[in-house]
């Protein structure tokens, strides 16, 4: 935080006087230079300073933020008359002559054409006589200096001692330059929306380490870099939606005490629905209109749990192993992997991939493990984790949350021994897992046994999938977590 | 008939008898139409050596003989259709349906689908999966939704559905298409058509028997495939050409779209409207090449510059490689003059939207002397097919895709028409500078005759002089009661004659506006005309009557292009 507010504050410094005065001074084109302010380490001369004018930028629309020079009508060392057209600007709605309100003489273009300016950026200073020009040379080239270190970490900070946290404009490249240790030239890839959010805010791209796929940088690293929420994608692909039905496990293995989505609870208010919400309850409705069924079956869970701890170090959790389960299962029996979506058809799906219902703050998501029936289990925990991580993060994609052709439901932390889930709709089945309980049963010679057990219920659509496609899938499943050294494989 | 008798007995002169020819391809085609007609067989073998010796470069006259064989031996028709039109695209509908009006015997040979690329990989799917993204827009477009007074909760699509869409509208159309032609008595013969001379074609399916058929006239229309410049690997999944993308089997976070002409264009407002974000690799100097300038630079700043999209220009992707092996789609660029590396860039996915290329391969070409410029049929400006030799080959036209005058499913059919016309006897040729065009972005683009640099530079050539008038939606009533206010319309046109020269619109609905400027052209309507003509209001067309109304005929002032300048 400490050094975000230097940095702020340091930006602050050195954007010129010319710009922080434009703010003021939007629409009038011209105005006479202001004299810099003191710890700005500019030539100046008092007497002058009336006699060299700015032109800036000018707002040609409502929604303008930023030009670009189309040309100059003028070159350096013109002579220009009050109304004169000097420069054509290109705004976001049209081209425009630009024209002055003094004469004058144009002594330095400061930005050149096919260059962008923001409204109200000097873009060209005008000198009264030819006196002036060389001065307004000099003032040029100095803010050229200026402004061009603004992001090199290399300048000190003028002011040290910090005063009134200014009121940091967007402009801060805020966060803290990571020393470029690559060897090389570092490749910086960012998608088009995130080069654009970063000329919006004026973050330095070079900056930015990219959190996306392949390390690349996307609008919502940008955001953060510039301290703005991200703001959801605008378009998310909707269904099957981002939430699921159902109970739900808390983000990871967060202790079962944390939950805290009841603690907002205002009695006697009524509280409208999230995005979130308002979408988990379309689905919780549409799923009214698939006929389900469920069937129970109850797993012994030792082996299981002996594996649990032998791979726990190694990073693996709880969900991994029961995604993979469920994945190799589904491998056999691709029926339970496929969806009706036309009341018509099977859609076989051609990859497996498990969502996993995770309680949210005020909602709840559903990371998906894409071919988990693939991926080894260190790398699905590994995946895990990073679901989990951009979950809370808000940061999951479109693909991170709806591409799920299986649902897993864990509420076993709570000690919930049996439930079930309601079908999320595009997909055929759903499975809620209870919590493992160690239980007397009978062994298989007959003798009274200790073991753990726990209880999974699936909820199927049973216009493609039926009673014994359900059974023999839960005999696989059983079988496999009962015999689990194929996880690890 | 009457035509058919007297070019026979032309033909027939002993003066013609003794020009001698070398194509002998000709020849060949005679004796494919012998296995067919038997009862005819002498005739035809013997007017088959008649016309080895009755080449008449230029003139359409050759092509008679059978006509003449026929009528000699007593026999109504040797042929056994009047026209045959291979490949059921739009241009070959367009032209069979006009045939069957003109009375002429017809079929139609198809070796995929009924309805070609624009019913099926073209113009047809990608309507209905831009009406989903402009839709997308508007619901997602709070501000103006805002202005509006309209609260949409949140907008989402379900991409298969779209995908269905899409599809669904592809089968009804051909379906439609099939229909019309069935209902009006169009033989379809299914099977590749490959030419076996100017009047035979044989056609069959692999592992069939090939049939072969004859008629008076043929007319090629097989139209285009997408074109993939060397170097890019398709994949289908990663890496693909608007072929796969119709389909729209996935959504990428971020595509790369090669080539910023309509194809990539319309893409790009498909992607960005459902949530990828686009770059645009453009070998030219600038973005939608082809467009009017002017339009180009408004089209950009309301289609590429606010939405999620980049672009890099003057550069070729020389080498794209799909993802593979945990790695995304690798994109090598090079400077397109200089040919320097312009570095590497990584995307999800590639729609290789470079153009399109000539279908004709295995269209038997070289039975009638016909040799291709890079896969395009040589025609005249009435169709007709030209030969190695530079010569007319009679009896063959071409229209559409495959000549590459104006690669637009409307053109095609034009043509066609216009070939039936010659066929019927009247003297028919297409204005192909009144052939509208559109893009049908969000908002439109649409457009006829000359760009405004064409147009000067067409008018340096001849000596006259060219005028401007631009009206900006911004002032229709309509287009404000619609909050789209964004948009241009531009006319160029002689100040002296009031010829309407061009007319680009970009704006709400340019694609259903731009008829009344193509329909001026065509007819040869002057602006002094059409101005007077009266349009309803309020309409989007009084866009276009403002247009025409503000155009300066007969007066010597000329029309100041530049916008006024702005003190500020």
């Amino acid at each position: 935080m400490q050094l975000l507010q230097e940095k702020g504050c340091f930006a602050c410094d050195l954007s010129s006087p010319l710009q922080q005065r434009a703010q003021g001074a939007r629409n009038a084109l011209s105005s006479p230079s202001a004299p810099p302010p003191s710890h700005l380490r500019m030539p100046s001369k008092p007497h002058v300073e009336a006699r060299v004018r700015e032109i800036f930028m000018p707002a040609l629309s409502s929604t303008m933020t930023e030009g670009k020079i189309v040309s100059w009508s003028k070159s350096e060392g013109d002579k220009l008359s009050k109304g004169e057209s000097v420069v054509v600007v290109e705004s976001d709605k049209a081209d425009m002559d630009v024209e002055t309100f003094y004469d004058g003489i144009l002594a330095a273009i400061m930005v050149g054409e096919g260059e962008v300016a923001p409204v109200g950026a000097a873009i060209a200073l005008l000198a009264e006589t030819e006196d002036e020009i060389a001065e307004a040379k000099s003032k040029a080239a100095a803010s050229a200096t200026s402004s061009s270190a603004s992001p090199a970490p290399a300048v000190e900070p003028v002011a040290p001692i910090t005063p009134t946290p200014a009121p940091a404009p967007p402009s801060a490249s805020s966060v803290p330059p990571p020393a470029p240790i690559d060897d090389g030239p570092r490749r910086t890839i960012a998608t088009p929306y995130a080069k654009k959010l970063a000329k919006q805010y004026k973050v330095n791209i070079d900056t930015i380490v990219g959190s996306g796929p392949y390390g690349r940088i996307t609008a919502t690293d940008i955001e953060t870099a510039a301290g703005k929420t991200p703001a959801p994608k605008p378009q998310p692909a909707a269904t099957p939606a981002p939430v699921v039905a159902a109970p739900v496990a808390p983000a990871a293995s967060k202790p079962a005490s944390q939950t805290s989505t009841t603690a907002t609870a205002v009695p006697g208010t009524v509280v409208p629905f999230t995005t979130m919400q308002g979408a988990v309850s379309r689905n919780m409705v549409e799923s009214l209109s698939v006929p389900t069924f469920r069937v129970g079956y109850t797993i012994c869970t030792d082996a299981l749990d002996a594996l649990y701890k032998k791979v726990k170090s190694k990073g693996v959790t709880m969900t991994a192993l029961l995604a993979k389960a469920v994945a190799l299962a589904l491998a056999q029996h691709p029926v339970v992997n496929a969806g009706c979506k036309d009341g018509k058809s099977f859609t076989y799906n051609s990859d497996i991939n498990i969502a996993v219902a995770v309680a949210m703050d005020g909602g709840l998501l559903t990371p998906v493990l894409q071919n988990a029936d693939k991926v080894d289990l260190y790398a699905l925990s590994a995946k895990w984790k990073e679901l989990v991580d951009k979950a809370r993060a808000k940061q999951l994609q479109p693909h991170e949350y709806n591409s799920g052709t299986f649902t897993l439901s864990n509420l076993g932390m709570f000690g919930v021994d049996r439930f079930d889930a309601i079908l999320p709709p595009g997909t055929g089945a759903i499975m809620a897992v209870g919590a493992s309980q160690k239980k007397v049963v009978a062994t298989a010679n007959g003798m009274l046994g200790v073991k753990s057990q726990m209880q999974v219920n699936v909820t199927a659509d049973h216009r493609i999938i039926y009673g014994a496609d359900l059974a023999a899938f839960l005999q696989t499943f059983a079988k496999i977590l009962e015999n689990p050294d194929d996880l690890t494989l | 008939m009457e035509t058919a008798s007297f070019q026979a007995s032309f033909l027939l002169s002993p003066a013609h008898r003794s020009s001698v020819s070398t194509a002998t391809p000709h020849g060949l085609a005679f004796c494919g139409l012998h296995k067919n007609l038997l009862s005819v067989k002498t005739t035809c073998a013997k007017v088959g050596s008649h016309s080895l010796t009755t080449q008449n470069p230029g003139k359409s006259s050759s092509w008679r003989v059978m006509a003449s064989g026929s009528s000699n031996n007593g026999t109504p028709s040797s042929f056994d259709y009047d026209v045959i039109i291979i490949g059921a695209g739009v241009g070959g509908h367009g032209a069979a349906l006009h045939a069957v009006e003109k009375g002429l015997k017809t079929a139609i040979i198809e070796g995929d689908v009924v309805g070609g690329t624009c019913v099926n990989r073209g113009c047809v799917p990608s309507k209905a999966l831009l009406a989903v993204s402009g839709r997308m827009r508007e619901l997602q477009d709070e501000h103006h939704l805002k202005a509006l007074g309209i609260k949409v909760a949140e907008a989402g699509y379900e991409r298969q559905a779209v995908a269905d869409h899409a599809n669904n509208l592809a089968l009804r159309i051909r379906g439609n298409l099939t229909n019309s032609m069935k209902a009006l008595g169009v033989d379809i013969l299914t099977g590749v058509g490959t030419l076996l001379g100017p009047q035979t074609v044989k056609y069959g399916k692999v592992g069939f028997t090939d049939k072969t058929v004859t008629a008076k006239n043929i007319i090629i229309a097989t139209g285009s495939v997408p074109f993939v410049p060397p170097g890019i690997e398709i994949d289908g999944k990663t890496v693909f050409t608007s072929d796969h993308a119709l389909k729209l089997e996935w959504v990428p976070d971020w595509i790369a779209i090669v080539g910023s002409g309509y194809i990539g264009l319309e893409f790009s407002d498909v992607y960005t409207a459902l949530g990828s974000e686009v770059t645009f690799i453009e070998a030219l100097d600038t973005l939608m090449p082809g467009f009017d300038p002017e339009i180009t630079k408004l089209a950009q700043r309301v289609l590429i510059n606010t939405r999620k999209i980049d672009y890099h220009i003057g550069v070729l992707a020389k080498k794209i490689t799909p993802a593979k092996d945990g790695k995304p789609v690798q994109i090598e660029l090079v400077d397109t003059k200089t040919k320097e590396p312009k570095g590497t860039l990584e995307v999800d996915a590639a729609l290789i939207a470079t153009g399109r290329a000539p279908f004709t391969k295995g269209l038997g070409l070289e039975n009638v002397n016909v040799v291709t410029q890079r896969g395009f049929i040589s025609v005249d400006d009435r169709m007709r097919v030209i030969d190695a030799n530079g010569e007319l080959v009679p009896s063959l036209f071409c229209i559409g895709d495959a000549n590459g005058k104006m690669m637009l499913a409307h053109a095609a059919s034009a043509q066609g028409i216009s070939v039936i016309e010659q066929i019927s006897g009247s003297d028919n040729v297409l204005n192909h500078l009144s052939v509208p065009a559109a893009c049908f972005t969000h908002p439109e683009i649409s457009m006829v005759g000359l760009t405004e640099p064409q147009a000067r530079q067409k008018a340096e050539e001849e000596g006259f002089e060219v005028s401007v008038a631009k009206t900006s939606f911004k002032a229709n009533t309509k287009a404000l009661a619609e909050n789209e206010g964004e948009g241009l319309a531009k006319l160029i046109y002689r100040p002296d004659t009031g010829e309407v020269l061009g007319v680009h619109i970009f704006g709400l609905h340019a694609a259903d506006l731009i008829h009344e400027a193509s329909n001026a052209i065509a007819m040869g309507t002057s602006i002094q005309e059409i101005k007077f003509a009266v349009h309803a209001h309020p309409t989007l067309s009084e866009v276009l009557d403002e247009l025409f109304k503000s155009a300066k005929v007969g007066e010597h002032s000329p029309v100041s292009v530049k916008a006024e300048p702005v003190a500020v």
